[in-house]
C-alpha cells in the first residue's frame, strides 16, 4: 500500500520503509484533446483557481498549462509577505479573504505551507507617513480588517534589532496587522498543485501556450508545445507575461513588465520575530525559519523580461536597511535574484472577463501577489464559474477606461 | 589525528607564531596559516555542527566551497557570524567561536541520533505539523527557527566602515591561477590596462601545489617570474583577497575586497566594493573538486583530496596518520603521492574505475602504495571522527570485504569548472561527456545590449584541466612537463548498487544535510525538476550555495529520473559567487551620509534656535521652534497667533522653483498646467495645478511670468524634482520640437514668507522698494532692492493673510533672514515651522497637495474648477477627467467638518454611511483629509471629502474614531478664515 495521505504517522510508517512509498505529489499528465476549463500559467493564482473551480463549483475537467515547472514563476521568487491592510475597499476585501483563507490553507490541502501570522509592520517615517497609516487604520476599522497604528516603543518591543533613532529619519510609529505574515512560497504552488492533481485535474508542465484560437468571438483552442487542445474557457494566469498572451488572443492589456528582486543573508539565529516595511527608505525585512533574513525593495525602473535587474537597485535597498538596522551590516548577502512582476496603471490587480467569451485573465498582482493567491484564485473561479463575482466585480479591466481606479499607491500624493 | 608536520608549508611563516582562540581555547599558529589549517595542526577537526540534524563536521575543503567549516569571529561592534575557517586569514589575537550547537560542540543536545534522521527526511516538515493549528506558530516554528540559523546575529551596531571604488579598464581577469597571470601577461605585453584579481591572499592558484614543471622551471618559480614582469607593467593593476561576486548586466562586473579582514586593526575601511566597467571580462576562476557519495562521507576527517594535498603542501598539515585515497580519477593520486613523499601513511588507493592504468597511478604503486581499482567505500566507521573504512566492490550492492583501520579520507568525485560569473548574466553550459563536467559553451556567452559577449572563459574553467591546455588556452604556448591523465569515470555514487540504508548516509549537501535518499525520494514524488528537487531538499541552499554539491545532486536526480544529465540541466546560478557583507553593499552611505539631508541657506539658525525638525522629500525643515519648555503643540499654537495677529516668517527655500523659457514656453505651460499660464502678464502671479496623464492632482504652485518669454513656476517642496523630471519628459519624448528650456533652480533662491497683517511694515522698515498696495497688489510680484539685497518680491500668500514672499540669491539669504528678524523686531516678529504654517492654510481652506490629495484627486472634486481653462483645447489630464468615473457626481467633494463640542477629528478618519456592500463592509461617503487644532477659532477644524459634500452644508456625519465608534461632526463651508478675503489683499 501506497501513501497519499501526509500526517506525523503516515511519516513514521514510511520511515520505517525507506519512504519507498509515498506517492507523487502530483500526477504525470499529458494533454487529452478537450478540457471544460484550461488555465494558462501554473503559478499560484492559476493553481488556486483551477482547485477553487473544483472544490465549489465542482468544475473538475479541468488542465493547467504551464511552460516551465509549476510554481517558478513570481510564486517561487516572492518574499512571502502576507497582509491585508490595504486601503482601498475592493482591495481590503480580497486580500483579507485570502489571508483568511491562509489560516486553514493547511490543514485544507493537508499539506503545511507554513503560514506563519507573526505580525507584519509598516514603519511610519514621516509625519506624512503618520498621517497616511493613521488613515489606513481607520479604513480597516470599518472593513473588518485588524490594524493598529502603534507607538514607537512598542515598535522596539516587537522589533528589538531596530533603530528607532535613525539620522535621517526617525520611526514615528508604525502600522500593525497582528496577523499578517509569511508563509512558504514553494509549498502553496505544491500543496494547491497535489488537491488539483487529487480532483482528477491535469497539470502540464513544459507546455507553453504559443496561440489562442476564437470562433465568432468565442474561445475554442489553444496551440501548445505539446499540440492542440479544445477549451469551453479559457483562464489567462500569466503574471508578467499577461501582455503576451493577451496579444495572441487578440486584445491588449494596460500591463507592464518589470523586475523586481529579492534577496538573503546568510542563515542566523532568531532575531527578529515579525515583518518589518519601511516605505520611505525603501526596503522591507523578514526573518525566515531557516534563519535567513529576507529582504526587499522597489522594481527596477525599466521595463525587462530578464528576471536579473540592477545591482544599484539592491545598493539601494540593502543601504536603507542597514540604516534601519544597523546589526546586519555585519550580515552577508547569499543570494540575490528577480522576478518579473506585472504592473497595472493603479497598482491594483486584473480579475476581468475579456473582449473574447470565454476567455478570462487575472493578472496585475505585481509587486504583491503572493498573498493574494488564495482569495483570487476563489474570485476567478467564482467569475469563470458563474461569470460575477463579488470580491473580483471591482477589479474588472474596464475600470481604466472608466478611470475608475483602485489606487493603493499613496506615492502620488507629495509632502509639503 | 590532524597535526602540524616539523618542516614544509610553502605559506607558512614559522619565524612568526600567532596566538589566537577558538570557543575560548587558546591555540597556536603562524603567520601564512588560514584559521582552517591553524585548527587542523592543534588537531581540531571537529568544526561545526549541521544545519538540520546538528551532525558533527569538520573540514572538507580547503577555500571558498567550505560548506562546514563556518564561525564567529571577532567580538563586539567586530563580531561576524557565518565566516568560512578557510577563508579567514589568521591574525594575532583572533577571536572564534563554533556555532549552531548548544551547549557545546562537542556535546549538542541538538544532534538528531542517526536512527531518528529516517523520519526527518527531505521536506518532512510539509507533510507534519498539520495539527493542531495554532501549533504551528507557537510550538513547531519556534523550534525549527531556533535549531536552524547557523550563526548567532551580531548584537551591535557594526563598528567597521566600508567603501566603494569605481574603476574602468580595457580587460579585467578574474581568478590568479597560472590561466589568469597568462592571460595578464599576453594582455599586459600589448599595453592594454589591465585589472587581475584574486579572491585569496595568493597568487598561482593550484599549479603552484600540483607542481608541473611550467617552461623549464618549477611552476612556483613560474608564477614569481610572471608577478615581477607583471608588477614592472604600469598598465597592470593586481589585487589579492579581491573576488569578483557578480556579473550584471552589459558586463558590469562587481568584485569585493577584503582590505582588512587579515589585519583588523589596519585603518581604513573594511571591505571594498569595486564596480568594474571593462572592455573585456576574462575568467580564470579554475575548477572546484566534487565530493564522492558514500556512505559516512561526512564524518569530521573525510576531505576533498585537492584539500588534503593543499593543507599539506601550503600548511605542512597531516590530515591524520593513515589516510585512505578515494577516486574516480587519477588527479587524486597526486593526494596519495604528496601524503607519501611527507612521510604519512596511505593504506590504500580505492579507485572505482575497473582499471587503473596511467602514470600517477604507477607512480604510487612505485611507491608501494596498494591500489585498489574497481573498489569502493562502502562505509565510514566512526562519527566525531573517522576511524576506518569498509571497502567492496563498486559495482556491488555495498557487501564489506574489507575494513581497513584510517583517521583520514581523501575523496575525489572529479572537477566542475566554476562557471558562477559566467552564468550570471545569461552564459550557457555544454556537458562535456568524456570529463563528466558542465563547461561554458562559448556560442552562447552571456551578451550585452548589442548582442556582443560581454565575458569570456580561460584556462581550467574553460574545461581545461590540464596544466599545457589551460596555459594555451590563455594564450602562452609554454612547455609543461606534467603527468599524462587516463580518462575519468563518471562515478557518483558509491558502490552502484547501494541500498536505502546506506543512501540515507551519502550526504550531498553538509551543511543542509542533504543525502542520495532524499534527492530520490523528490524525484520519487514528482519534484522531477531540477529546481523543484532543489526546493524540496534544500540542496544547494546553504551559505555554499552548492559549490560542492549541485552536480553531484544533479547527477543523482538524474540516474533517478533515468535522464541524461544535460537533459535534467542546472539550477540557476544567482549572485554572489561567495557572500559578500552587507556593509559593503551599503558603502560609505550610513548615518549622516545614508541620504544627504538638503539645507536651505538658513537651515544653521533653524537648528540653533529650538527647531524640532520634519523630514520633507530630501529636505529637514522646522516644524516649529520650541522656546524654552514649550511643547510642540504650545509652539505651535504661539507661532499661529503670531501670524495672525503680527507678523511671522517662514523659511520658504524649500519650494520648488523651476524656471521655463522660450518661444514656445507658454504654449507649453499651457499643456502642462490645467489653467492658461500664456495669458498671465509680466509682473503678475497666478496659481496653477499640475494633473498626471490620469487625470490626477499632482502638483500646485504659483506661477510667476518673469519677461516676455520666461515664466517661474513654484513647486511643492517634495514635488520640486519629480515636476522638473515630467516637464522634460513630455519636452524630451513627446514635444522635442518645441522651443523651450527649462532649469531646476530651487537652490539658486533663498526664499522667506512674511506674512501677518504687520508684513508690509516689516518691509517697508527694511527699506527699499515700494512694497505699498498700489505698487505690489496681491498676486503680483517686482524686482528691486530690499534692504541692500537684490529682490524679487512675490504678493502672494500660503496663510490667509497680508503675505509677501521674498526671494534672493541663496548667498544672501541668512543676511535676508536676519535683516528681517532685526527690521520685525519691533512688532515681534516669530519664525513659524511647517505645522503653523500648515494649520494657518487650512484654516483658510487652502488644500494642499499630499493631504487633500493622495493621488487619486482630481480638481474638481478640491472645488478648484476654477483653476481649469474651459475653453482650452488640451491640456494633460484633460482627456482623462472627461472618463465617466471622473465626471461621476457621486464623487467625494470637498467640505469642512466642525466636531461635536470643538474637538480635533482623528487624522484619516473616514465618514461613515448606512449599511454594508456585498464583501460585508461598512458603506463610506467620504473621509477626513487634514484636522488640526485651530488657535485662532480656539478649536478643532477638519477639511473632508464627502459625497454630495457642497450640497449639505449643516448636515450632521458619523465619523470613524478608530476604535468601532463614532463621532458627530456638522459639514460646513472649508474656508474658515476671512472668507471676503480682505486680509489676503489688504
Ligand atoms: C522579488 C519578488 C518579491 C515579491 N514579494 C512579495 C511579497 O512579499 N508578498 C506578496 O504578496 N507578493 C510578493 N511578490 C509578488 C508575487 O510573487 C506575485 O504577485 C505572485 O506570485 C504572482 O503569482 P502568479 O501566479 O500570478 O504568477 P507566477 O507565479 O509568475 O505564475 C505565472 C506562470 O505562468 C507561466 N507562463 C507564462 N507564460 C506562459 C505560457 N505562454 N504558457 C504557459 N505558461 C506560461 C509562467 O511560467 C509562470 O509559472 C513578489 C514578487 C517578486 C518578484
Amino acid at each position: 500500500m501506497s501513501t497519499r495521505r501526509y500526517s506525523a504517522f503516515a511519516l513514521a510508517r514510511e520511515a520505517l520503509r525507506d519512504h519507498l512509498g509515498w506517492q507523487r505529489a502530483w500526477a504525470k499528465a499529458s494533454p487529452k484533446p478537450r478540457y471544460d476549463v484550461i488555465i494558462v500559467g501554473a503559478g499560484g493564482h492559476g493553481l488556486a483557481t483551477a482547485y477553487y473551480l473544483g472544490k465549489n463549483f465542482g468544475i473538475r475537467n479541468v488542465a493547467v498549462l504551464e511552460k516551465g515547472w509549476l510554481g517558478g514563476g513570481n510564486t517561487g521568487r516572492n518574499t512571502t509577505i502576507i497582509r491585508s491592510n490595504y486601503l482601498q475597499d475592493p482591495s481590503a476585501a480580497i486580500y483579507e479573504k485570502s489571508r483568511a483563507l491562509y489560516e486553514t490553507l493547511s490543514q485544507e490541502l493537508n499539506y503545511n505551507v507554513m503560514f506563519s501570522p507573526r505580525g507584519v509592520m509598516m514603519l511610519a517615517q514621516t509625519e506624512h507617513e503618520v498621517r497616511g497609516y493613521k488613515r489606513t487604520a481607520h479604513a480597516n476599522s470599518i472593513q473588518g480588517v485588524t490594524t493598529e497604528f502603534i507607538s514607537p516603543e512598542r515598535v522596539k518591543e516587537l522589533v528589538p534589532i531596530i533603530e528607532l533613532k535613525g539620522p535621517r529619519y526617525p520611526v514615528l510609529g508604525a502600522l500593525w496587522q497582528a496577523r499578517g505574515g509569511t508563509a512558504r512560497h514553494d509549498a502553496v504552488a505544491w500543496g494547491y498543485a497535489r488537491a488539483c492533481s487529487d480532483m482528477g485535474m491535469d497539470i502540464i508542465q513544459n507546455c507553453e501556450v504559443t496561440g489562442i484560437r476564437s470562433e465568432g468571438g468565442q474561445v475554442t483552442v489553444v496551440e501548445t508545445s505539446k499540440g492542440e487542445i479544445g477549451c469551453g474557457k479559457l483562464g489567462l494566469v500569466v503574471a508578467g507575461h499577461s501582455g503576451v498572451l493577451a496579444q495572441k488572443a487578440g486584445f491588449r492589456l494596460p500591463i507592464e513588465s518589470l523586475a523586481l528582486q529579492a534577496l538573503v543573508s546568510e542563515p542566523i539565529k532568531p532575531c527578529m520575530d515579525v515583518v518589518v516595511m519601511a516605505n520611505t527608505v525603501h526596503g522591507y525585512m523578514s526573518q525566515s525559519d531557516k534563519g535567513e533574513m529576507v529582504i526587499g525593495g522597489g522594481t527596477d525602473a525599466f521595463n525587462n523580461y530578464t528576471q536579473r535587474g540592477s545591482f544599484h537597485h539592491i545598493e539601494e535597498t540593502v543601504r536603507a536597511l542597514v540604516e534601519t538596522f544597523p546589526m546586519i551590516s555585519r550580515l552577508k548577502m547569499l543570494r540575490q535574484w528577480g522576478g518579473i512582476v506585472d504592473m497595472t496603471g493603479d497598482r491594483s490587480p486584473i480579475i476581468s472577463k475579456t473582449p473574447v467569451d470565454g476567455i478570462f485573465v487575472n493578472c496585475g498582482w505585481g509587486t504583491g501577489g503572493f498573498k493574494a493567491i488564495p482569495g483570487s484564485g476563489w474570485a476567478m473561479a467564482e467569475l469563470m464559474a458563474k461569470g460575477h463575482s463579488p470580491l473580483s466585480a471591482a477589479f474588472g479591466m474596464e475600470r481604466f477606461r472608466e478611470g475608475r481606479f483602485i489606487d493603493e499607491s499613496v506615492a502620488a500624493g507629495v509632502a509639503h | 589525528m590532524s597535526a602540524r608536520l616539523p618542516t614544509g608549508g610553502r605559506l607558512l611563516d614559522r619565524s612568526q607564531p600567532l596566538d589566537f582562540t577558538f570557543d575560548g581555547k587558546r591555540l597556536h599558529g603562524y603567520a601564512g596559516d588560514t584559521l582552517a589549517s591553524a585548527l587542523l595542526g592543534q588537531g581540531q577537526m571537529l568544526l561545526g555542527r549541521s544545519f538540520k540534524y546538528h551532525q558533527p563536521r569538520g573540514l572538507v575543503a580547503s577555500g571558498a566551497e567550505e560548506p562546514n567549516a563556518l564561525v564567529g569571529l571577532g567580538e563586539g561592534a567586530f563580531f561576524e557570524p557565518n565566516q568560512r575557517a578557510t577563508a579567514a586569514e589568521l591574525h594575532a589575537g583572533l577571536t572564534a567561536t563554533s556555532q549552531n550547537h548548544w551547549p557545546s560542540l562537542e556535546h549538542d543536545v541538538g544532534a538528531v541520533n542517526s536512527a531518528l534522521t529516517r523520519f526527518l527526511p527531505a521536506g518532512f516538515y510539509y507533510k507534519t505539523f498539520l495539527w493542531p493549528r495554532s501549533f504551528w506558530k507557537h510550538v513547531y516554528e519556534p523550534f525549527i527557527r531556533q535549531s536552524a540559523g547557523l550563526g548567532k546575529p551580531p548584537q551591535e551596531a557594526d563598528g567597521s566602515t566600508y567603501e566603494h571604488f569605481h574603476v574602468h579598464v580595457d580587460l579585467v581577469i578574474v581568478g590568479g591561477g597560472i590561466s589568469g597571470l597568462a592571460a595578464a601577461l599576453t594582455a599586459g605585453r600589448e599595453g592594454r590596462e589591465v585589472l587581475l584579481i584574486e579572491q585569496t591572499a595568493h597568487w598561482g592558484g593550484r599549479a603552484v601545489v600540483d607542481a608541473p614543471q611550467i617552461d623549464g622551471q618549477s611552476a612556483e618559480d613560474w608564477v614569481k617570474s610572471a608577478l615581477q614582469e607583471l608588477e614592472t607593467m604600469a598598465n597592470v593593476r593586481m589585487r589579492t583577497r579581491t573576488m569578483a561576486s557578480g556579473l550584471y548586466d552589459h558586463g558590469y562586473l562587481m568584485a569585493y575586497e577584503r582590505v582588512s579582514d587579515h589585519a583588523p586593526a589596519t585603518p581604513g575601511p573594511r571591505h571594498r566594493l569595486w564596480r568594474i566597467r571593462a572592455e573585456e571580462t576574462r575568467l580564470a576562476t579554475g575548477a572546484l573538486e566534487r565530493p564522492l557519495s558514500f556512505a559516512g562521507n561526512d564524518v569530521p576527517g573525510v576531505m576533498l583530496a585537492s584539500a588534503v594535498r593543499d593543507y599539506l603542501v601550503n600548511w605542512a598539515i597531516s590530515p591524520g596518520d593513515r589516510t585512505v585515497v578515494v577516486t574516480n580519477n587519477d588527479d587524486a593520486y597526486r593526494t596519495a603521492l604528496a601524503l607519501y613523499r611527507a612521510g604519512l601513511a596511505v593504506p590504500v588507493i580505492v579507485d572505482a574505475r575497473p582499471q587503473v592504468t596511467g602514470a600517477l597511478p604507477q607512480a604510487a604503486r612505485d611507491a608501494g602504495i596498494r591500489v585498489e581499482p574497481g573498489r569502493a567505500i562502502v562505509k565510514v566507521d566512526g562519527k566525531k571522527r573517522v576511524t576506518g573504512v569498509e571497502i567492496g566492490l563498486q559495482l556491488g550492492e555495498g557487501g564489506a570485504m574489507e575494513h581497513i583501520a584510517c583517521d583520514a579520507v581523501a575523496m575525489s568525485g572529479g572537477w566542475s569548472p566554476a562557471v558562477h560569473l559566467w552564468s550570471h548574466c545569461g552564459g550557457k553550459l555544454t556537458w562535456d561527456e568524456a570529463q563528466a563536467l558542465f563547461r561554458p559553451d562559448a556560442s552562447r556567452p552571456p551578451r550585452g545590449d548589442k548582442g556582443q559577449p560581454i565575458a569570456s572563459v580561460t584556462g581550467t574553467a574553460n574545461g581545461h584541466l590540464g596544466t599545457a591546455a589551460a596555459l594555451a588556452d590563455a594564450g602562452l604556448e609554454l612547455d609543461v612537463s606534467e603527468p599524462a591523465e587516463e580518462p575519468m569515470a563518471p562515478v557518483w555514487i558509491m558502490p552502484q548498487g547501494a541500498g536505502p540504508a546506506l543512501k540515507r548516509k551519502m550526504f550531498l549537501d553538509y551543511q543542509n544535510d542533504v543525502k542520495v535518499s532524499d534527492v530520490e525520494l523528490a524525484a520519487r514524488e514528482g519534484y522531477e525538476s531540477v529546481e523543484h528537487a532543489k526546493r524540496y531538499t534544500t540542496l544547494g541552499m546553504a551559505t555554499d550555495q552548492g559549490k560542492l554539491s549541485n552536480i553531484n545532486g544533479l547527477a543523482v536526480l538524474s540516474g533517478a529520473l533515468n535522464a541524461a544529465i544535460p537533459a535534467t540541466g542546472t539550477t540557476t546560478f544567482r549572485p554572489p559567487y561567495t557572500p559578500i557583507s552587507m556593509g559593503s553593499i551599503a558603502g560609505a552611505a550610513r548615518g549622516p551620509l545614508f541620504q544627504p539631508v538638503r539645507r536651505t541657506p538658513i537651515h544653521g539658525w533653524h537648528e540653533a534656535n529650538g527647531a524640532t525638525w520634519e523630514p520633507v522629500g530630501q529636505w529637514r525643515r522646522p516644524y516649529a521652534y520650541l522656546k524654552g519648555a514649550e511643547d510642540r503643540h504650545t509652539a505651535v499654537t504661539r507661532e499661529v497667533q503670531a501670524v495672525r495677529n503680527s507678523v511671522g516668517l517662514l523659511d520658504a527655500s524649500t519650494l520648488g522653483k523651476i524656471v521655463v523659457k522660450g518661444p514656445d514656453a507658454g504654449r507649453f505651460l499651457d499643456m502642462i498646467y490645467t489653467g492658461r499660464p500664456s495669458s498671465i502678464a509680466v509682473g503678475k502671479c497666478r496659481y496653477g495645478l499640475i494633473c498626471n496623464e490620469n487625470g490626477f492632482l499632482v502638483d500646485d504652485g504659483v506661477v510667476a511670468r518673469l519677461a516676455e518669454d520666461t515664466w517661474l513656476c513654484h513647486t511643492t517642496t517634495g514635488g520640486a524634482e519629480h515636476i522638473h523630471a515630467h516637464m522634460e519628459d513630455w519636452l524630451q519624448c513627446e514635444w522635442w520640437d518645441w522651443q523651450v528650456y527649462t532649469a531646476n533652480v530651487t537652490e539658486e533662491w533663498a526664499q522667506v514668507a512674511v506674512a501677518g497683517p504687520k508684513a508690509r511694515a516689516v518691509l517697508e522698515s527694511l527699506g527699499g522698494m515700494d512694497v505699498s498696495k498700489a505698487a505690489l497688489p496681491f498676486m503680483t510680484w517686482a524686482e528691486g532692492e530690499l534692504g541692500g539685497l537684490p529682490a524679487r518680491v512675490f504678493r502672494i500668500s500660503f496663510s490667509g493673510e497680508l503675505s509677501y514672499e521674498i526671494a534672493v540669491p541663496a548667498d544672501r539669504g541668512m543676511e535676508l533672514w536676519e535683516a528681517l528678524l532685526q527690521a520685525g523686531a519691533a512688532h515681534g516678529v516669530t519664525p513659524y515651522g511647517t505645522e503653523a504654517m500648515h494649520v494657518l492654510r487650512a484654516e483658510k481652506g487652502f488644500i494642499m497637495i499630499g493631504e487633500e490629495t493622495d493621488g487619486t484627486i482630481i480638481p474638481q472634486d478640491l472645488n478648484l474648477g476654477w483653476a481649469i481653462a474651459k475653453k482650452k483645447e488640451d491640456y494633460l489630464g484633460k482627456r482623462a477627467q472627461e472618463r465617466p468615473h471622473m465626471a461621476d457626481p457621486k464623487r467625494w467633494k470637498l467640505v469642512g467638518l466642525e466636531a461635536d463640542g470643538g474637538a480635533v477629528l482623528p487624522e484619516g478618519a473616514y465618514i461613515m454611511a448606512p449599511g454594508e456592500n456585498a464583501n460585508g463592509q461598512r458603506h463610506t461617503q467620504g473621509r477626513v483629509t487634514s484636522t488640526y487644532y485651530s488657535p485662532t477659532f480656539g478649536r478643532g477644524i477638519a477639511m473632508a471629502l464627502l459625497i454630495h459634500g457642497p450640497d449639505r452644508m449643516g448636515e450632521m456625519v458619523e465619523v470613524t474614531d478608530g476604535q468601532g465608534g463614532a463621532i458627530t461632526a456638522r459639514v460646513c463651508d472649508p474656508v474658515l478664515y476671512d472668507r471676503e478675503g480682505e486680509r489676503l489683499d489688504g
